[in-house]
């Protein structure tokens, strides 16, 4: 997987999660750009993007993430 | 919602609970419950609380919830608070897990240190539980605890007092007393359903650290649909009856094709095993209340020769209606209903046909039609789904069979009389109406919730509250119970109300009045109220009033005031009507064949 394919799989999941269809993810997104994107949203976003590409991130990964960009470095970690 | 039903996709749930709730909340002709639920929690609790919600809604009832601050639940049970207060709960759910549990023994202790552990530890639930249903006369249910997903003594962590998983155990079974001594306390058996799940999943140290949740966050969906399940059983949403295929569902082949001798059932052979297996399991629930019946595309003769095998468990007799023939089974299935007199949606249709499944789905508005899969998933997939959930078992659920097998012979026996008085009195009926006594109050609890034609004002009432109004003097309660020659129905009428003094005198309101439909046209209704008279003027009231407020479901009771001679003192725009009875006026009872008390 290739990270714009990454980005595709990204958008769908952020879709759902936070149930707009407007939403489009880029490197730089972060909570503050997404409404519903509190903490406790984030618990869901984190499983449903783990359990859609079948990783799962360790305790640090998750706490550390500053903006999209860097999740979608992380999951093509993972993905090796 | 077939998403929402068992078995279902958690992962999916978790994703898009935003849009499943919008479209359960865009589904036309639902008619909620509202229940308020108070969640006090000893870890996080908001996905608990947006997954149960989903269930919930799934299942008729609209949540509003409470939620206690994070690992507040011992201060909120305890104290209460004035938010809570004011919220007034009907259920308070408990969520505590092993993680709250904050001394276990240590290895060193003895065994009298333990003891007095354990009962300090127990203790300190039991108060909270004593404390909210006394403060909020609220239903409780609480978790029970999960095995610990490590073991310092191995194998002996189970045996040894010193072991966590025995000291878990042992309090477990604590737990399990006070809910049998308690009917308005109910366990959340998380024990269970951790198991099921796997607790090396379930209880990922890494959900607990970042986000204090006690359980994976991804069992949640599990965690949450076995929760709805007793609330929606507590609400009166079981199930009541199955509506069963024959061919590769009770017995393996076609009895048709095959030939009773053919088909697979018994102990010869792997399969025939599988499906005596399943025919126990379905049996087994006759004991529990629930109505068995077959829809089947079969001719009868077939049917009955393939039940009437010596090897097959499931006999003739223990259906109380066999639809074999070429109809649609959607068809079949309202045809049943109609014949037992229950709502079609209240069956569970078992059929591994997944044509013959669509097709009763998509015609039968509301009824359960579980995606059973292969034969030897079919016990999983209809026990997991929880359709039968049991609360209290009841004497009443053990003779149901045979009580709508009365029902069917009495309507034979109908069909013989011209006159229907000559029937009524033909059934030699007899009738104990009295207050509410403490061996009924789950039963008139259940038919508060459950009873949805014969419902004068639909108010639903929890235990708690049917206890509190039998214990008030300034409320009238009474029960019906009827038995007639062809057996006893059970408690089958409630009625209760309230006196209220005023310039005319004491007047008598009633809150509520219902009747279960298993009764209808037997003159129980006119029992009922010549008792409620008699009890009204023996306490000196002048005036009974009653009320009819409309529903989608109970037009058959529009005017049930005025059959009873009440006159109609207003009535609004929307049909809510107020009747009157002068208790100095002479009262002609309906009442022509019924022998009461």
């Amino acid at each position: 997987m290739n990270k714009q394919e990454v980005f595709d799989k990204l958008n769908e999941v952020f879709r759902d999660v936070f149930d707009d269809e407007d939403i489009t993810v880029t490197e730089n997104t972060t909570a503050s750009d997404i409404e519903d994107w509190d903490s406790l949203e984030h618990i869901n976003l984190i499983v449903a993007v783990e359990r859609s590409f079948g990783i799962k991130f360790t305790m640090g990964e998750t706490t550390g993430l500053k903006n999209v960009g860097e999740m979608a470095d992380k999951i093509l970690e993972h993905l090796g | 919602m077939q998403e929402l039903e068992y078995p279902f996709d958690a992962d999916l749930i978790i994703r898009k609970k935003k849009a499943l709730k919008r479209r359960l909340l865009e589904r036309e002709g639902v008619n909620y419950i509202t229940k308020k639920i108070a969640i006090l929690g000893g870890s996080t609790t908001n996905d608990i609380k947006l997954m149960l919600e989903l269930f919930l809604l799934n299942n008729g009832i609209k949540p509003e919830f409470y939620e206690s601050e994070y690992n507040k639940y011992y201060e909120d049970a305890m104290f209460g608070n004035e938010e809570l207060d004011a919220f007034a709960p009907d259920i308070c759910f408990i969520h505590t897990t092993t993680r709250n549990i904050l001394e276990y023994p240590g290895v060193q202790m003895t065994g009298k240190q333990i003891d007095a552990l354990l009962t300090e530890t127990y203790s300190k639930f039991e108060a909270c539980w004593k404390a909210l249903s006394g403060r909020y006369s609220c239903t409780v249910i609480q978790n029970n605890f999960e095995m610990p997903y490590y073991r310092l003594l191995g194998n002996s962590d189970s045996t040894d007092p010193r072991g966590r998983l025995n000291f878990i155990n042992r309090l477990n079974l604590m737990f399990a007393e006070y809910a049998n001594a308690n009917e308005t306390f109910f366990i959340n058996d998380i024990n269970y359903i951790s198991a099921e799940y796997g607790i090396k999943k379930w209880a990922d140290p890494s959900d607990w650290y970042r986000y204090k949740y006690a359980l994976s966050v991804v069992c949640i969906p599990d965690f949450a649909y076995n929760l709805a399940r007793i609330i929606k059983a507590i609400y009166g949403k079981n199930k009541k009856a199955f509506a069963l295929d024959m061919d590769n569902t009770l017995w393996g082949g076609i009895v048709g094709d095959d030939g009773p001798e053919n088909i697979k059932i018994g102990h010869e052979d792997a399969e025939s095993e599988l499906f005596t297996e399943f025919q126990q399991y379905i049996k087994a629930h006759k004991d529990l209340g629930v109505l068995l019946t077959v829809a089947s595309k079969n001719d009868e003769e077939n049917a009955l020769a393939g039940l009437a095998r010596p090897d097959s468990t499931l006999k003739q007799d223990d259906f109380l209606v066999i639809k074999a023939n070429w109809d649609n089974k959607d068809r079949n299935i309202a045809q049943t209903a109609k014949e037992l007199n229950i709502g079609s949606d209240s069956f569970v249709f078992v059929d591994d046909n997944p044509a013959e499944r669509a097709l009763v789905s998509n015609q039968v508005p509301g009824i359960s039609v579980p995606e059973v899969g292969a034969p030897e998933t079919y016990i999983e997939t209809l026990d997991r789904s929880g359709f039968f959930e049991v609360t209290h078992l009841s004497g009443d659920d053990i003779k149901r069979g045979d009580m709508y097998k009365a029902n069917i012979e009495r309507s034979k026996s109908s069909q013989s009389f011209e006159n229907y008085d000559d029937y009524l009195k033909s059934l030699d009926m007899h009738a104990q109406i009295k207050p509410f006594a403490p061996m009924y109050m789950s039963r008139i609890a259940e038919l508060t919730n459950k009873s949805n034609q014969f419902n004068l004002t639909t108010k639903r009432c929890s235990q708690a509250e049917i206890e509190n109004i039998a214990q008030d003097p300034r409320y009238i309660t009474r029960y019906g119970k009827l038995e007639d020659k062809f057996g006893d129905n059970g408690v089958v009428a409630v009625m209760f109300g309230h006196e209220e003094d005023s310039t005319e005198g004491v007047i008598f309101h009633i809150d509520l009045w219902l009747m279960s439909c298993r009764v209808l046209k037997r003159g129980m209704e006119y029992a009922m109220m010549d008792e409620v008279i008699a009890e009204c003027k023996k306490r000196g009231i002048s005036k009974i009033k009653g009320y009819y407020y409309p529903t989608a479901k109970n037009k058959m009771v529009k005017d049930f005031y005025a059959a009873q001679g009440y006159e109609l003192l207003r009535e609004d725009a929307n049909g809510n009507a107020e009747w009157g009875l002068d208790l100095a006026l002479e009262h002609v009872s309906g009442n022509t064949a019924i022998e009461v008390n």
